[in-house]
């Protein structure tokens, strides 16, 4: 009995040990978060899309205007 | 002011999506590598798709009830609106599978369960142009909707599930949930899923409303 779990612990430990090699052998941009300049995408994507919903805001506003223009 | 609030909700909860699905934390994966950041930006398409197609379904078995012509207007730019979505959808997931499975298209079930769910929305777009009478062509086109809905559902979420399929999610391939162990992509998937689901819903008002007022300006006129 012992054998058994003594054994199976070990063939969890190796499927755990070839796991972890093959995650850490994955190439990930951590290095360029840190010093790569990310932060500048980040921004650019942030006033890309907040500018977009301006834009957005002002044809809702104007959508408006002219529903109210219809009315009368 | 008061009406503005989801706007302003929706274009927040995509900013965090924006931000936070750049800089989070994610599963480190061979192959895909970076790429499963597209999972906040190209997942959310679909969601959002499929939101307006529902509402179409709501609004053209609304307007089989009551025959009122806006439920109509709602049905049709709800559609208008979804194609777009899908469109982006299936540009962005043409990239990504370019980079990560070496080809913009493979013979794989989602992939042509989604091809014939927007061709079969294009139809509708088409049988609605093809027919003048406007009463004839709302109440043909509501049916022809609401059969075209399950449909899409059988091929891009029922079929692909059954066969082998490259895609994340469907046969014989995880999705990308199993690996997100802490839930920290979940965290920004869902929220971002949701700010869009409201901007493609915000689109379909902004779009009705201008329907609305050239279907009066229509009607008015002698």
């Amino acid at each position: 009995m012992k054998k058994t779990i003594l054994s199976l612990l070990l063939v969890i430990n190796g499927l755990m040990c070839s796991f972890a090699q093959s995650s850490a052998g994955v190439e990930m941009a951590t290095g360029l978060r840190s010093s790569g300049k990310i932060y500048v995408v980040v921004a650019v994507l942030v006033v890309l899309f907040a500018g977009l919903a301006v834009y957005l805001f002002t044809i809702d506003r104007k959508v408006s205007r002219v529903e109210k223009q219809q009315e009368r | 002011m008061k009406k503005y609030w989801w706007k302003v909700l929706a274009v927040l909860l995509v900013l965090y999506s924006i931000i936070m699905g750049l800089l989070g934390h994610v599963p480190a994966l061979p192959i895909v590598n970076e790429t499963i950041r597209n999972v906040y930006f190209h997942v959310p398409m679909w969601f959002t798709m499929f939101t307006l197609y529902i509402v179409s379904v709501v609004y053209s078995i609304k307007y089989l009830s009551s025959a009122k012509p806006h439920h109509d207007l709602v049905a049709v730019e709800s559609v208008n609106v979804g194609i777009v979505f899908c469109i982006f959808g299936l540009l962005t997931g043409m990239l990504w599978a370019n980079f990560t499975w070496g080809t913009f298209w493979t013979n794989d079930p989602q992939l042509n369960g989604a091809a014939i769910g927007t061709l079969m929305y294009l139809a509708y777009l088409v049988l609605r142009n093809a027919l003048e009478e406007e009463q004839k062509r709302a109440r043909i086109s509501a049916i022809y909707n609401i059969f075209a809905f399950p449909i899409l559902i059988v091929f891009m979420y029922i079929l692909p599930k059954t066969t082998d399929s490259l895609h994340p999610g469907a046969g014989g391939n995880s999705g990308f949930g199993e690996f997100d162990l802490d839930g920290s992509m979940k965290a920004v998937l869902y929220p971002g899923a949701i700010g869009w689901i409201l901007i493609g819903v915000w689109l379909m008002t902004l779009r009705y409303r201008i329907r609305k007022m050239e279907y009066q300006n229509l009607t008015a006129t002698p």
